[in-house]
């Protein structure tokens, strides 16, 4: 694998650097894909042995129309969000965004907001800085997206894997938990999408990249900033939006 | 947005094309077009499920698909681990009766007559005699209460007897080198696991269940039962055994569904 770092030629001015960088947007769609996958054929494998006897998924929605394709299909889109996943973890802590766009969280600028939005005043003009509960659901997606992998090996290997599997009490809980964080990322989904489409402009900027940011005070924190750096750094301004 | 100038080419009309047809019927052709958009939208939808189509189906991603199945076979290869032990359980926490599982109902199972039966054994064995069930019960017999994982997603806790396979291959001289070991039942079904699979400590030629002998649905005379697989790969009412180097895909394989099975 090259490690070599992509150099620029000095001749060309470097595009400008927007809200969501190239690699943000190419895993949040790869992601999508893989979620898409996952989801479809997770609910194909669940209605073979229902966990609830009120829920099974209608044949429409699954995918896979056997069993076996279901989890060909399962055990396919796993590779692409494992890796998926790790690589976006990987660039997200090391290229400083995370810190920059979903921390610090003020409990009380949560509390506002959740208000705000209750009472559908939720401000968007600036795409660039997340509100307080766009922090707290990012993250806490995050955080569902590594349960559900931890509980799918358990699940996948509960044998080879039996300390951890252990951790869950028993077999049956581990399909629960997996299920839940299904459940769990369906939410957030229709949350999201919902609130993309209502500001196709936030939509609009996972494909363009959205506003570019000023160079100037987007100088990237290569590692984790202290809790002194965090409350140093500048607010993120916008120059101009240059595209569309 | 910057508009990038044209790279000059030789085909590039001088003069830009003539746009008054278009602006005049604007509102038609927008109109036609999302007509036939929806249109095209409704049909490729009512297609599929006309045909009941599955792009699961379609030849090269039905290719692909096993493709990664396999490459998954042998990561479960790389991560087994052949004498870490399965959790085992208590008596009390025993099933009883097991649940039944195979590719047909209950009420289609055909017994297996024990006092004619007979074990055969082929391949890279040296003593290719064949076992009695007599003879294969009075070998020693280990006991394991494991965990059984249906590859549906239910689960139950079954205590299983009978001669440990690892014993029984070295007993009979077989190549305990060799990749495969091949199940081939008296329901026609055929089953086959990976020789480390076969080795490992939990893995037993099951006779008894819960300390008798095990009903016809559940395999009698003689079936495979080890802690590390999922239950299909679990074979019962075993009529040969062989070891072999050669692949062959095995009754569920064979329809797709992954073959090493590893839990």
């Amino acid at each position: 694998m090259k490690t070599a770092p992509i150099e620029f030629e000095p001749s060309k001015p470097s595009a400008p650097r927007r809200l969501h960088p190239v690699p943000v947007r190419i895993m949040h769609w790869i992601n999508a894909l893989a979620i898409f996958i996952m989801i479809g054929s997770g609910w194909k494998i669940y209605n073979d042995d229902i966990l609830f006897s009120f829920l099974r998924f209608p044949d429409a929605i699954v995918i896979g129309k056997w069993a076996q394709y279901g989890l060909q299909w399962h055990f396919f889109g796993m590779w692409i969000f494992v890796l998926n996943g790790i690589a976006y973890l990987c660039y997200g802590i090391v290229s400083g965004r995370f810190w920059q766009k979903l921390f610090p969280i003020s409990p009380r600028e949560v509390f506002v907001t959740v208000g705000e939005a209750l009472r559908f005043r939720l401000r968007h003009d600036d795409l660039t800085h997340y509100n307080a509960v766009q922090k707290v659901l990012y993250l806490g997606v995050m955080a569902v997206g590594v349960l559900i992998v931890i509980s799918g090996l358990a699940l996948w290997k509960p044998v080879q894997f039996s300390e951890l599997a252990n951790l869950f009490g028993s077999f049956q809980n581990i399909r629960l938990v997996h299920f839940l964080c299904m459940t769990a990322i369906v939410a957030f989904i229709v949350v999201h999408v919902t609130l993309a489409l209502l500001v196709p402009r936030s939509f609009l900027a996972m494909i363009t990249g959205g506003p570019a940011l000023d160079e100037s005070l987007e100088e990237a924190p290569s590692a984790a900033p202290t809790v002194a750096e965090i409350g140093t750094i500048p607010e993120i301004k916008i120059v101009p939006e240059t595209s569309h | 947005m910057t508009i990038r100038p044209r790279t000059p080419s030789l085909f590039r009309p001088r003069k830009p094309i003539d746009q008054s047809v278009l602006t005049e019927n604007r509102k038609l052709v927008d109109d036609i077009n999302r007509r036939g958009l929806l249109r095209g939208a409704v049909s490729l939808g009512a297609l599929t499920m006309l045909t009941g189509c599955d792009v699961s189906e379609i030849d090269s991603v039905q290719k692909a698909l096993r493709a990664v199945s396999s490459w998954n076979d042998g990561v479960q290869n790389a991560i087994f681990r052949p004498s870490h032990l399965a959790p085992t359980f208590s008596p009390s926490q025993v099933m009883k009766p097991p649940r039944f599982n195979a590719y047909y109902p209950i009420e289609d199972v055909k017994p297996v007559d024990g006092a004619s039966w007979t074990l055969e054994l082929a391949g890279r064995i040296e003593d290719k005699r064949r076992w009695r069930a007599q003879d294969v019960y009075a070998l020693p017999e280990q006991e394991i209460i494991i965990r059984h994982v249906c590859v549906e997603g239910w689960d139950y806790i079954g205590q299983w007897s009978g001669p440990n396979l690892r014993e029984f291959l070295q007993r009979v001289g077989a190549d305990l080198t060799a990749k495969y070991v091949y199940f081939i039942c008296a329901d026609d079904y055929t089953e086959s696991i990976d020789m480390p699979t076969a080795l490992h400590p939990q893995t037993v030629l099951a006779t008894k269940y819960a300390g008798e002998i095990i009903g016809d649905p559940f395999g009698y005379p003689l079936r495979l039962r080890t802690s590390t697989k999922l239950g299909y790969k679990n074979a019962k009412w075993i009529k040969a055994i062989e070891v072999t180097n050669d692949f062959r895909e095995t009754y569920w394989s064979e329809r797709g569904f992954n073959w090493y099975a590893g839990i």
